[in-house]
């Protein structure tokens, strides 16, 4: 279970998160919509502990315990998870060592025993192929020269892989052509458990089609405006934003 | 003696060598507690504090005895070298001969020590050296090493400078390069208070190949010089370099680069390119890239990047569970990982790896 309450935040002495209040249930999926500039990224930043961000005010509970003060590799190791929106290349890290390193990382923080690298192979391999991507991927450096969709990609890989109870995924489906949409889903619905949850930041009601959420809200100017069922998309999608700061 | 060079001397600018002249050396201890070698399994020749350890040597067919040095170049460190030097590695691949993997391992513990060696390959000979140069307390290491290479032949010469961090290391190597011959070199910098490493490759046939490459990691206050003059002297030559610096609390980095191409060398395939990353606000880099080229079909680029690690980068290793200490190093190791490019021997490979790892643990 996650709960924002009243989460601001600013960077430098600009606000951009101006009480956010949110709850999402375990087994929950919920879909985060919002203009260009709203906050989106920045709360999804925040929640995984980025620098740069000043939290002026409000709580962040998952399972529990107060994540704020968490460092971002702790967050990991608790269960959450950020898919980027704009995932970053590592040139020089090889995209099976990075995957590796993160695995082990976070299952020794977890009390499980590591991987070695015949095992690991092993479960990325059946990993990549559910998702439909080459073992090759594997061999290159992370995110260096992925196009889009395959950067994107790569990142439900790492969800796959470190099995989060809650993912974040910041704009997973832009880029995504209509099957790699699919397979995206497909990889975010196979994690559909009691103990997992997931925020899904969107613009599109498309990606909606395939995960579809429990519950939709509108983040506009730093707020959450309105919250709704899987049909608020669909209005969203037909009359847009207009309207709904004030509401 | 020749003096040692002084900062008004243009290749001499960024290195001030007045601490190592205000010191005086006392004759090296010739007994020294047997160092620490390299769990490597190949033949090796061991010098302790400037002379032939036989006791710890393998006795190499290609080894020969070592003759005294007549030394026409200008380089003030050469001419030190020669006067002083009295002992040193002298190896003679003949043609068409691969001599597999030799180590070459100097320890130091005291005085001034002027090490010439010699390493000649036959045409079509081939050879892996691998060099461990370590140390404790204070001396003055001040190597020449002479290579000449065959038409064909294959040297990979990969260096360890893993000196004592309160001496002086000064190295010279000479490589002279015949046709198709390639010169493969990787260099280490770890010790040393202050430490250069000065090459001068000359590609001499037709086709002759080289890499000089290098990873400086320095902490504290140390200083570590690369210095490369590649010369063009033939048609259709290569070269490479890519000397990749890390610095962190105080510690000052040189990279000078001068690649010369003669009006005979067309078709020169040049390329270098220096890169820093400053861990500290303290630690300093100067870059000086040089190019003179008087050919006029030529390929030669060169490239310089400063910079600190990408704190974005950081996050992503960070937000998938990596400690930050441990994404840090895995950022720094592939910042290297182009420098390591000609270390294709793999326990060399996992020597050097095992460098950068204790050097990042013990930083
Ligand atoms: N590092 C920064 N410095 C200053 N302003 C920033 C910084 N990062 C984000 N902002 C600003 O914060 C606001 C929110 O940005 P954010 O990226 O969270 O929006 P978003 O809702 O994710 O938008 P989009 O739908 O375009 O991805 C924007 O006005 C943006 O310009
Ligand atoms: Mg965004």
């Amino acid at each position: 279970m996650l709960e924002i309450k009243n989460l601001s935040a600013r960077i430098g002495d600009k606000d951009i998160l101006r009480g956010v209040t949110l709850s999402v249930p375990d087994g929950e999926i919920h879909a985060i919509m919002g203009p260009n500039g709203a906050g989106k990224s920045t709360l999804s930043y925040v929640l995984s502990g980025r620098e740069g961000y000043e939290v002026t005010g409000g709580e962040v509970i998952y399972n529990g315990q107060d994540i704020l003060a968490l460092t971002p590799e702790a967050r990991a190791a608790a269960g959450m998870f950020l898919a980027f929106q704009y995932p970053v290349e590592l040139p020089g890290v090889g995209n099976a060592n990075f995957l590796r390193t993160a695995l082990n990382a976070v299952r020794r923080a977890r009390g499980e025993a590591e991987l070695d690298a015949v095992a690991f192979l092993k479960l990325a391999r059946a990993a990549l192929k559910n998702l439909s991507m080459q073992d090759d991927m594997l061999k290159r450096n992370v995110n260096v020269g992925f196009s889009g969709g395959e950067k994107k990609r790569n990142e439900v890989l790492q969800m796959a892989l470190l099995q989060p109870g809650l993912a974040i995924l910041d704009e997973t489906d832009s880029g995504l052509d209509i099957d790699a949409l699919k397979i995206v889903a497909e990889g975010v619905n196979a994690l559909r458990s009691p103990a997992f949850s997931a925020l899904v930041i969107t613009h599109y009601q498309r990606l909606l089609d395939y995960i579809v959420p429990d519950k939709v809200h509108v983040l506009a100017a730093g707020r959450i405006v309105r919250s709704g069922g899987p049909e608020l998309a669909l209005e969203l999608e037909a009359h847009g934003y207009a309207g709904l700061e004030v509401a | 003696m020749t003096a040692l060079p002084t900062q008004r001397l243009e290749s001499w600018r960024y290195t001030d060598l007045r601490a190592l002249g205000a010191m005086s050396f006392a004759e090296a201890p010739a007994a020294f507690p047997p160092p620490e070698l390299p769990d490597i399994a190949a033949p090796r020749l061991v010098f302790v504090n400037g002379l032939f350890d036989a006791a710890s040597s393998a006795a190499l067919p290609f080894a020969r005895a070592f003759l005294p040095v007549a030394e026409a170049d200008e380089l003030p460190l050469a001419r030190i070298n020669a006067e002083q030097a009295r002992d040193g590695m002298t190896l003679e691949i003949p043609a068409g001969v691969d001599a597999g993997v030799v180590l070459l391992v100097c320890h130091a513990s005291g005085g001034a020590l002027h090490l010439r060696h010699r390493v000649t390959l036959g045409a079509g000979a081939a050879l892996t050296l691998l060099e461990v140069v370590k140390g404790e307390g204070v001396y003055w290491h001040n190597p020449v090493t002479d290579i000449a290479l065959g038409q064909g032949a294959r040297l990979a010469h990969y260096r360890l400078q893993d000196e004592s961090r309160e001496a002086f290391h000064l190295a010279t190597i000479r490589a002279d390069v015949a046709a198709d011959a390639a010169y493969e070199s990787f260099t280490a910098v770890l010790g040393a208070k202050l430490s250069r490493a000065e090459f001068h490759v000359e590609l001499s046939g037709p086709k002759a190949h080289t890499h000089l490459n290098a990873a400086q990691l320095l902490g504290d206050s140390q200083h570590g010089d690369f210095t490369s003059v590649v010369r063009h002297r033939a048609p259709d030559c290569g070269s490479r370099q890519t000397v990749k610096s890390v610095l962190s609390d105080a510690a000052r980095g040189v990279f000078q680069g001068r690649i010369e191409v003669e009006r005979v060398a067309q078709k020169t395939d040049g390329y270098q390119m220096s890169q820093a990353l400053l861990l500290s606000p303290a630690a300093e880099m100067d870059i000086k890239p040089e190019l003179r080229i008087f050919a006029d079909d030529v390929k030669c680029s060169h490239g310089a990047t400063i910079g600190a690690l990408d704190e974005e980068q950081v996050f992503y290793l960070r937000s998938r569970g990596i400690p930050e200490e441990m994404a840090r190093a895995m950022l720094v190791r592939a910042f290297l990982t182009e420098a390591l490019e000609p270390v294709t021997h793999e326990e060399a490979h996992a020597l050097f790896e095992a460098a950068i790892a204790a050097w990042w643990s013990g930083k």
